[in-house]
This record gives structure tokens, sequence and C-alpha cells, in this order.
């Protein structure tokens, strides 16, 4: 056993999701070609300005809410000043001493142990633009379609002490922003990143020890796999008598290991201080209980609620949970039939959600309505189909092709309810056939397997085995 | 036929009956510029061919029938109102080939209307001086006495307008850029309430205390300019949008002049002040109480710190509104440098002038760790005290009455040297930035052949008041209407 323990805080930064930037009306969308995204404003052009968009004080609010914060009455914009080449106006416009959420906190649960981390705060701020560092002719590109856009930095406490913990944090704070639907959550275009503190000291010291700042890791495998670098480095320098040097550190994902980037002599004075440009943000009381009524629930009393009423397990639960997409069309579902909830997930996991996974779909990227998947499960439960059918069905449907009435109607096992027909069908082959009528007369039964595959090629998703008998009547009434 | 003279009524007048035309007008005023400049240096940039565009452009809006008072008038802005694709220099190497993509708000609103844009005035660099010396562009002159300074930094505005190149200008005032330039010119400038004018593609100095307004001959002509510039304006979110302002009618009558309480701060009339301006601001305000007005002194206390609260907070917001000139994106670039940390400082080091450079290391100073508290949140609390001083003594008088700068016109270069002097040359214009309150300096009289200022402080948005008394007082006096000799003349 290690007489070390780490002591890690997370600053999480959310890209919000809003169509304009927050302080310009510049799309915000990934992707587009370099600096068409940028404004006059997001230059910082001598004599512009800028303008708050309104929805992200929204947005800010639901987080506050949900991680049970307190929202605060007045809270301020300040400037960040220092200098580089992708921050236009070289200050960033951020919050200090006024953030709009104080306080909250989330719970993890690592293999069934409860742990309670505590959110420090959360602040509204602007991205930086990006430098694109060529080596190729020795320049720097500066794109700044990103200078702009909307962030929410969310700040825990010191209080997470593992890289695992780490990561279960980090998810559940992305769960949280995803179900909020105030951030699309995807890490590989950056929307969610964070910067670790990381610490160590010997068990049972209260002092913490001197930290160094992960910056701008972009995964959750790469949040454990730094973290448990930095761990490791820092109590080898410190079990070798020396001292850990306060400094901001870069994760190279390709070596696995960290770097220092700058050390806290270099570390900039940020000067900030409020910025006069922006008037502080006030929030009332109804503003507050208006958004607290639109709130969708929280994971973890979503959690409770479909063990407690839907007796499902925490497999079942998690894959749930694991999307608001998915949790709100399964709940669509589950109101839309009578069929028992528990059911209903065991279906759709066996079916679309293994299709999305193995396919790497959104569950919305192929427009797939919780009418359509009632309808389906509710022909299997009736009978109709038959329950091999449900991978060629679910198959069918992002095809796209036909409807989900006309791919049930064409996969759907008759029942013998057409008797007519099919019985019309065998007299027709029977007539048809007298010589294998004949031999199947001298016994040879094993020519009924002529007749079935004859019946068949014409009555399509009937039972075989009812054909089968019906065939045998038929001859036996020759 | 005097044009130069008259005022924005007088020139609407003579557009209206065609008796000549904005092409015209604006051809005069041009020539007067090219005539009278060179002794000056009032311009940086002349607009003649876009002027005469635009002219023609009002000319026929006017026999259409479709004018405004002001249309086919000309006028001069300050060279930090951002104009689209004419050069916009701030006074600065390091703007000095800028041409904005667009119009700052206050010129879009004159534009529309069908002002016309004669030309761009000298400055401060960055507004950033009380004496127009400071500018990359070089020292503006005084028309009553070209030895001496025209204040600053609205100092080319207000020696245009006071030499009759401009009818009329637009300037800027952070701590008195446009009161005590128009006291040095012998003119009428305004102040308006913070928030009144939107800053919009104003470039800024120093967020908080910026404000745009008016320079002119009179208190009617800066009535007139302010009733257009003023408004809300979604593109500044500090502009005001609470107090609807109703467009400012001049009509003060004796009788409601007589029920007027204009205070007199004893503590503006210390040891700093000239005698001789005392004395003239003193029988300025013998003729306002004979035309009614109820004058009484009154105390603001500890408006001394203004000057140190008033540096800290200027200079903190200037350091981090001029970070931006770094020489990347727009404006001056140093030549071949060897690295990015070398592309800052060279940029910075050339492109900004050793007042701009002073004001950026006081303000980075202030707000440095360590210091923030000492300094910045210090001089917070001074504005603080000194807003609401005058707001206790807005519960006893309507308007208060003060010199508007200690001195007249001072010699060029005469105070370069000594920083403090020329600071405190702002002493009584900065206390009313720092509260944000409206602020008009008339001309009242003669020290040594140069115009002395009177400040009228008013209220919030109590610009309607202040003009009102001022025209009142300029309909029984004819200090404003007073020429420098020198260009007195068609």
């Amino acid at each position: 056993m290690s007489d070390w323990e780490s002591v890690i805080g997370l600053e999480i930064h959310v890209q919000l999701l809003t169509k304009s930037k927050i302080f310009s009306a510049s799309s915000t969308s990934y992707g587009s070609n370099p600096n068409r995204q940028a404004s006059y404003i997001d230059l910082g052009m001598p004599g512009t300005l800028p303008i708050l968009n309104k929805s992200v004080i929204k947005k800010a609010v639901e987080f506050g809410l949900a991680i049970n914060a307190k929202i605060a009455k007045q809270s301020i914009f300040a400037r960040k000043n220092y200098f580089y080449p992708d921050l236009p106006k070289n200050y960033q416009i951020s919050q200090l001493d006024h953030p709009i959420v104080e306080g909250g906190f989330v719970s993890i649960s690592d293999k069934g142990n409860e742990k309670i981390i505590n959110i420090t705060r959360a602040h509204l701020e602007e991205d930086a633009g990006k430098s694109i560092h060529s080596n190729e002719n020795n320049c720097t590109y500066i794109d700044l379609n990103r200078a702009g856009t909307p962030l929410l930095e969310i700040v825990s406490e010191p209080e997470i002490s593992s890289a695992h913990e780490a990561v279960l944090y980090m998810k559940k704070i992305h769960k949280i922003v995803t179900f909020l639907k105030i951030c699309d959550g995807n890490m590989q275009e950056g929307s969610f990143r964070c910067d670790a503190n990381v610490s160590v000291r010997k068990k049972g010291e209260n002092r913490l020890g001197t930290r160094t700042e992960l910056k701008n890791i972009n995964s959750f495998r790469f949040v454990e796999k730094a973290i448990n670098y930095e761990i490791d480095r820092q109590i080898e320098i410190l079990e070798e008598g020396k001292e850990i040097i306060q400094e901001t550190r870069l994760y190279d994902e390709n070596k696995n290991i960290t770097k220092s980037m700058r050390t806290k002599e270099e570390a900039n004075d940020y000067r900030y201080f409020p910025d006069p440009d922006l008037l502080p943000i006030d929030i009332d009381e109804e503003y507050i209980q208006d958004i607290k009524r639109t709130l969708p629930d929280m994971p973890d009393v979503k959690m409770k609620f479909y063990k407690d009423e839907y007796k499902l397990n925490d497999e079942q639960i998690n894959i749930i949970l694991s999307s608001f997409d998915i949790m709100q069309f399964l709940e669509k579902v589950i109101s839309t039939t009578k069929i028992e909830p528990k059911k209903i997930v065991n279906y759709f996991i066996s079916s679309l959600y293994i299709k999305i996974n193995k396919e790497n779909y959104d569950l919305n990227d192929k427009n797939i309505e919780p009418q359509e998947f009632c309808h389906i499960i509710e022909a299997l439960e009736s009978n109709k189909i038959s329950k091999n059918n449900l991978k060629k069905i679910i198959d069918e449907l992002f095809l796209k092709k036909d409807s989900v009435d006309k791919i049930i109607d064409n996969l759907s096992v008759k029942n013998g309810n057409d008797d007519k027909f099919i019985d019309d069908l065998i007299e027709e082959i029977i007539i048809n056939n007298k010589k294998q009528v004949d031999d199947y007369k001298n016994g040879k039964t094993k020519i009924l397997g002529f007749f079935v595959g004859q019946v068949l090629k014409k009555a399509k998703n009937y039972d075989p085995s009812l054909i089968k008998e019906k065939i045998i009547k038929a001859l036996e009434d020759i | 036929m005097e044009i130069y003279k008259k005022s924005i009524t007088e020139l609407s007048d003579l557009l209206n009956k065609k008796t000549i035309s904005s092409v015209e007008m604006t051809n005069y005023f041009l020539e007067r510029i090219k005539t009278h400049d060179s002794k000056l240096n009032s311009f940086i940039t002349i607009n003649d061919k876009f002027a005469l565009k635009r002219a023609a452009e009002a000319d026929k809006k006017i026999s259409n029938n479709e004018h405004h008072l002001l249309t086919g008038i000309p006028i001069a802005h300050k060279d930090l109102f951002s104009t689209k694709n004419i050069l916009t220099t701030c006074g600065s190497k390091m703007l000095k080939n800028y041409k904005p993509p667009f119009d700052a708000t206050v010129v879009k609103k004159l534009d529309d209307i069908g002002m016309v844009n004669i030309g761009k005035t000298n400055m401060d660099e960055f507004a950033m001086g009380s004496s127009n010396e400071s500018s990359y562009f070089g020292v503006v002159k005084n028309p009553w006495n070209l030895d001496k300074v025209p204040g600053g930094s609205s100092g080319g505005s207000a020696a245009a307008v006071a030499a009759c190149l401009s009818p009329v200008a637009t300037g800027s005032d952070t701590g008195g850029s446009i009161r005590q330039p128009a006291s040095f010119c012998g003119l009428t400038g305004l102040k308006p309430t913070y928030s009144s004018v939107s800053r919009y593609g104003m470039i800024a100095y120093a967020s908080s205390l910026d404000q745009g307004g008016p320079i002119g001959k009179s208190a009617e002509d800066c009535a007139i300019l302010y009733n257009e510039i003023n408004g809300y304006d979604p593109n500044d979110s500090t502009s005001n949008h609470e107090q609807k302002i109703e467009k400012i009618k001049l009509n003060l009558t004796k009788e409601n002049a007589s029920k007027i309480r204009i205070g007199i701060p004893l503590e503006y009339f210390s040891k700093n002040l000239d005698q001789s301006i005392s004395d003239e601001i003193f029988k300025s305000i013998d003729v306002f109480k004979k035309l009614g007005f109820k004058i009484k002194e009154i105390s603001l206390p500890n408006h001394n710190f203004t000057i140190p609260a008033y540096y800290i907070i200027a200079s903190a917001e200037a350091s981090s509104n001029l970070s931006r000139y770094d020489g990347v994106k727009f404006g001056y670039r140093c030549k071949d440098p060897k690295n990015l940390e070398e592309l800052y400082f060279k940029t910075r080091k050339e492109g900004f002038g050793k007042e701009v450079k002073k004001r950026v290391m006081i303000g980075a100073y202030a707000l440095s760790s360590g210091y923030y508290d000492e300094y910045y949140i210090r001089a917070l609390k001074i504005r603080r005290i000194i807003r609401d001083s005058f707001l206790a003594a807005f519960k006893d008088v309507d308007f208060i009455f003060a010199p508007t700068s200690p001195t007249t016109a001072f010699n060029i270069g005469e105070k370069t040297s000594n920083a403090v002097d020329m600071y405190l040359s702002d002493i009584y214009t900065t206390p009313v930035n720092l509260a944000g309150l409206p602020a008009l300096s008339i001309p009242v009289g003669y020290s040594n052949n140069l115009p002395v200022g009177l400040q009228i402080i008013g209220n919030y948005f109590s610009e309607s008041g202040i003009l009102n008394i001022a025209h009142f007082y300029q309909k029984n006096t004819e200090w404003h209407l007073k020429v420098p000799k020198e260009f007195d003349n068609e």
C-alpha cells in the first residue's frame, strides 16, 4: 500500500449550446472555414462593444439549479488580461468575484459507494480562438471562429482523490449538461474539456501539497491517464526528497506523459477588473422559479424512479441514462403503450440499442419515432410477428424505405387466420402435382417437404409447421 | 454673407431658402480649411471628395423636401469616431493607416439625417491629454493665440470650430476632453450624462468614463446636435434605455429662471484657480443673478481626491482597452519581429506615444496583484464618494456652476514636462466624469485675451435644463459670438 494520497480538483469547460456567440451575433457552429465566423466584435476591432447573448444566462441558471447551487442575484463580468494572438482583445471576458453559480454538489458512485463532490462555482466566459502552428513554413495561423464561443467553467473543490474518481465526476457533469441540453457534450470538437489541478501528500497530512495544473484534456480516457501519470511523477519526485514546482503542464497523449508548459514565475498576473462595457447580470427569484419549473429531472432522480417503479436493474438504468435522447425516447414509449416498462427496456436494449451502438449512430440520426418502436413491440407482444424477426425489422426501419406498418405487415406471421387462402393454395398444388401425391400415398413421406416449399413460395411469412399440418390433413383427405 | 459665423439654424435657413446649396456650403468650409488649417493643424483627414458627394445627396433631399434641420450642414468628427472606409487614427501612429469597416453610432445617426462629414479632427493620442500635444499628427494651435494650446483631448474639434472651419464638431469627454478645449477656445461644449450617447464605434480610452458630445458655437447648436445623437443603442449595452429623453426645446422664461437654484461650490474657487478666471466667473454669476437665477454657495467635499482617483480608473481601463493594439490583426505592426514577444514589444513601443505608454503602465500597475486593493478599489471608493457628494448637493440646488479649467489656454510646451501640472488642469472637469453627470462649458469672458469657460453641471439627464440655462444666458450676452481676429474674415 502506498502511503501517499492524491488531491484533485477539476475545472471543466462546457461549451454552451447557443446559435450565436456570447457577445456577438456570429454563428458558433463547428467546422467552417477559418475566420468565417468572426465579426468585428470577435476581432476586437476598435470601438466595438460586447453585447451579452441572454440565452447563456438561462443555461447557466439551469446548470446551477441542477447541482443545487446558489444562483447569484447579481453577477459581474470581469476582464482577464493576458496577451495571446488568438485572444483578439488581449483580454478574456470572464467572471471572477461574482460568478453566476456558487456552491452546489454532485454525487458520484464508485462500485456502489456514493461520494459527494462539492462544486465551488461555475462562471460564464468567452472562449479564445485557435492558434495553428505549422512547422512547414515556421508560421502560426490564427482562426478566430471559436473566439467568443460561450463557455461555462465549472470548478470543483479539491475533493477528488483518484484519477478514476475524476473520470466519474467528469462523466457526471457530462451527463448533467447533456441532459439539460446546455452542451452537446462533444469532446472531440472540444465542447467539453477540462483542466485538472493535481497534488499529492502523505496520508494523514492536512496541508495540501504543491499542485500542478494539467491543461485542456478532452477525453475521459486521457483525464485518467494524465492524472495517473502526474500522481506517479509527483510521488517519485517527493520520494527522491525533491520539491514539486507549481506549474502548468500539458498532457501528451501520444507519449502518455505530462510536460511543463510554464512555471509560476512565468505565470501571468491577469489584472482582473470589472468589465466596464457590460452591465451586471441581475437575476430575480421569479426568473429562477420559472426555470426550475421547466427543468427536467436529473439523472439521480430518474435512477431512483426506474429502480423503484420499473424494477430495472443497474445495467438497464445505466443504458437508459447514458443519453438524454435515449431516456426521452423510452419514456415516450413507456407512456404510449401498456406493455410493462421492463419488457420495453429489454426489447430496446436487444434491438435498437445494439443497432445504434454497432453502427455508431445517434438515436436521432435516423429519426426513429417512439411511436414506431411502439408498433413493433406491440406486434411482437401480440405474436403478430415472430421474435426472431425483431432484428430484421430494425434493419428495415433503418433503411427508411417502408413505413413501419408495412415492414410489420411484410414480416407478420399469418397464424392461419386466412385459412381460405392457404386451403385454396394447397388444393391447387395437390391438383397440379399428381405424381408427388402418388409418391406420398405410396409412403414416400419425405415428399412432404416439397409441398410445404411450394406453398411457402406463394405464402411467405406463414408458419411452416402450420402449413405442414394442413398439407398432411389435405393429403389424408384425398 | 459671413457664412462662417452663422449658427446651425441660420445655415439651415440658407439651405432651405436655396440661398446657397449644401455643395456650395461644403466647398466654402473646405476652402476655409485649406486657407487656415496650416496655421492650426486641427484636421488629420479632410474628406473633400466624400463630403461633396454627401452634400450633393443632401441637396437632393432638400429639394425633395425630405430634409431635417441638420441636412446638408457640414460637421467635423473627432478622429476617434469610427468612420466607414475613412481613416480613423485616434491621433496615434498605431492607427495611422486604419480605416474602420463600420461607422460609429454617432456618425451613422448624423449621416442618416444628411449631415456632411467634412473631416476628422486632430486629438491627443487615444484621447489621453489636456493640450492636444500628445497627437502623433502634431500639436494643434489655439485660434485665439497660436502660441497656446487649444486644450485636449478634443483640441482639433475645438480649434476647428473656433476658427470657423466647421460649423460644429463632435468630441469625446473622458475627464474634460470636450469642456476644457471648449473653454480654451471660447466655445460651448456639452459632456452628456454617461450612457445617454452610444459609445459604439468610439475608440475606447476609459470605457466607464468616455462620453461623446457636441462642440459648437452656442448652447443652441449643441442642443440641436445632442437631440440627434442621444438614445439607446442595441450595440452598446451600457447605453441608457430606462430614461426617456425628450427632444430638448430651448424655451426658458425669466419667470422659470427665477425658480432655478444654482450652487457655487466654494472648494472650486481655491488657490488652484487663477484670480482673473475667478473674477470673470463671478462677473458672469452676477449676470445670472440679474437674469433671475437663485445663487447660493454650496460645498462639494473631498473633490481634492478626484485627480488621483480619475487617473487610476482611467488608466486601468485604458491599459486593458489598448491591449488589442498588438500588431496581430489591425493597425501598426513593427518590421521583422523575430518572435511573438518581439512583435508585441516593438509594435507597442513604436506604435504608441509617450503619454499612452505612461498611462498603460500606470493602469497595469494599479490593477496588478498586490496593488489592486490599494489603488483600483480605493479609487472606486473615491468615485462613489464624489458621486454621493454631487447627489447630496442636488438636494439643495438644481445646478452647479464652476470654472471649467483653473487656467486659460497655456503655452505650447509649458506643461509637457510636468505631468502633475498637466493633470491638474482637469481638476474641475474630472469629478463630473467620475459621477457620470452631464456638464456644459460656455464662454463667459476673457483673461489676457484668452477665453474663460464656465461649467454648468446638472443632475443625471438634466441636459435640457443645462442647455436652457446656457441658452438663456447666451441670448443676453455676446461672448459666444466672438471669433478670433485672424479667422474673422471670409
